[in-house]
């Protein structure tokens, strides 16, 4: 997608690319290899453990930076009317911002494979929970930045895009999975359904189980599609 | 391709921004969008090009419907949008590839086509700065190079000199007076000269609702059997003159053009002349005419009285 393209060419061209890069890859380096009980040389285990859980928290954080400027910078500017009078339509121009974050995520996990080859260089790793692990943190962040994009969409100040995006993450990455230890029999099932930590937890330890899969692209084409209808709702709105 | 605006109506809340507005634009020509601000002059051209879906109405730009198939006519319009909006951390260039990727031009023909745009729209010497370091001139040409490139059938372009300096203006309008000849061009201002100088035809909006529609000429017609005297009387107080040609039964209206030099313009009510009357009012006081000129109604006077609460 072009838009996609020139979304992730202003990332790169403003630093801010290279900033979340630095800081993604100095975070989960030094939680993998060098601090705290869960290091790979602590555990005494060559496992990816480590990486995927530092990757859940600093993602979480990450995404919402990076997504909060994608539609209401356009809104502020004016520069969303001049999308969407060429020939693109909203639901485009929702996927074309969702990609450029999506490939850029993709660039940071590439860049951690380094981590992988050498853990798996000085023992045995169970290679199949690695790969469902990216492919799990793929997910999540796809469902993130669904939900950024979303928020960032709903108004056009970046600062309240980015807090509302955490505060939607908040809940799908940690408070659903409190909540429903709180209540018990279906209800709680059904609360710990909607947590992400459950559903990446599984894909982590390497099984990949259509329930968590359909989880993970429900949110991802709810954020698009919650997207899509507040950009088709400035036909009501005055201001726009 | 000609515009076809059939009924549109534009609600925002209660309030109607463009209310049962019909017109239609063809190609060869150049329409004039006037009105003043708030009057749904860029609502129109949001609903034109797809941005705004009105509440009623059809649109139709070369026989396709906006409700049947937007992208197809998003793709034939070349837009500029009111404030110019231009993502400011991209050079020129690669702004135009861009937009030109996005309009579907194929990859052989893009260089060739940012290299025409470049070239019409005088943006040589600036192609490989940033839009944001751009002055404004330059960057309403940029909006007009992006708005051409992929050589569009039909052209909307709201408010589209706003901030350039004279000799600009008078470039962008040779400009748009030479694409509009085999396209279809729909311009919106506010500055009368302007539409008076580059339009074929002129259309008035106000509170949503069309008000005039024709040629500078036409509307200068239907202003006609209104007298306008440019009158100067000397040999008496200024506040006297003045009080004495506002009691004439003919007059309507009298204006103070320049204050000290009794210069005045006389408004007779329709239908009639005041000349003899404003004669025989200096013969009566002892006053002397230094000038009675009836002068040729001016648009924007047609503009005030259409619009005007």
């Amino acid at each position: 997608m072009i838009i996609a393209g020139r979304e992730l060419r202003s990332f790169f061209d403003s630093l801010l690319a290279y900033i979340m890069l630095i800081a993604f890859l100095g975070f989960t380096g030094f939680f993998t290899w060098l601090f705290g009980n869960g290091d790979v040389f602590f555990r005494g285990e060559a496992s990816m453990d480590a990486f995927f859980g530092v990757a859940y928290w600093t993602l979480f954080f990450f995404i919402p930076a990076l997504t909060m400027r994608l539609v209401a910078e356009e809104r502020n500017s004016g520069t969303i009317e001049l999308m969407l009078t060429k020939p693109v339509s909203d639901m485009q121009f929702v996927w074309g911002k969702f990609l450029s974050v999506f490939f850029l995520i993709c660039i940071s996990l590439a860049l951690t494979l380094p981590y992988y080859i050498t853990i798996a260089s000085i023992g045995p790793i169970d290679h199949g929970a690695a790969w469902t692990g990216y492919l799990g943190t793929l997910l999540m962040s796809a469902a993130y930045i669904s939900i950024g994009v979303f928020a960032s969409s709903l108004s056009s100040n970046q600062i309240v895009s980015f807090l509302l995006a955490l505060l939607i993450g908040i809940f799908f990455h940690l408070l659903f999975g409190m909540i429903a230890r709180n209540f018990t029999g279906t209800l709680g099932n059904v609360i710990n359904w909607f947590s992400i930590s459950g559903h990446y937890q599984s894909i982590t330890r390497g099984v990949i189980d259509s329930k968590d899969l359909i989880f993970f692209f429900s949110v991802i084409f709810l954020g698009l599609f919650g997207a899509e209808a507040v950009l088709v709702r400035r036909n009501l709105s005055s201001n726009q | 391709m000609d515009i076809v605006v059939e009924h549109i109506t534009k609600r925002y809340g209660p309030q109607k921004a463009v209310d049962d507005v019909s017109f239609t634009v063809k190609t060869g020509e150049i329409l004039g969008f006037l009105g003043p601000n708030g009057a749904g002059k860029s609502t129109t051209m949001k609903a034109i090009t797809c941005y705004l879906a009105p509440n009623e109405g059809n649109i139709r730009v070369g026989g396709i419907s906006i409700h049947d198939d937007p992208q197809a006519i998003k793709n034939s319009i070349g837009y500029l949008p009111e404030s110019n909006p231009l993502y400011t951390d991209m050079p020129v260039i690669n702004y135009l590839q861009f937009i030109a990727k996005i309009h579907g031009i194929e990859k052989e023909q893009v260089r060739q086509r940012i290299t025409e745009m470049v070239e019409v729209c005088g943006l040589e010497g600036e192609k490989h700065k940033k839009i944001g370091e751009l002055s404004k001139g330059f960057r309403q040409r940029v909006g007009l190079a992006q708005a051409l490139i992929h050589d569009p059938e039909v052209l909307v372009l709201d408010e589209p000199t706003t901030g350039l300096d004279p000799n600009q203006i008078v470039e962008i309008r040779e400009l748009i007076r030479k694409i509009g000849k085999e396209k279809t061009v729909l311009l919106s201002s506010h500055i009368l000269a302007e539409v008076e100088a580059t339009c074929d035809r002129i259309l008035i909006i106000n509170k949503g609702k069309i008000v005039a529609d024709g040629t500078a000429s036409d509307l200068r017609k239907r202003a006609e059997g209104k007298e306008i005297l440019r009158t100067g009387i000397h040999g008496g107080e200024e506040k006297a003159v003045q009080d004495a040609l506002r009691g004439l039964k003919n007059v309507e209206m009298v204006e103070l053009l320049a204050r000290g030099e009794n210069l005045f313009e006389v408004h007779s009510k329709v239908g009639q002349s005041s000349a003899k009357e404003i004669f025989d009012l200096c013969v009566g006081r002892g006053w002397y005419l230094t000038q009675l000129t009836p002068t040729e109604t001016r648009l924007e006077d047609i503009f005030r009285e259409l619009t005007a609460n």
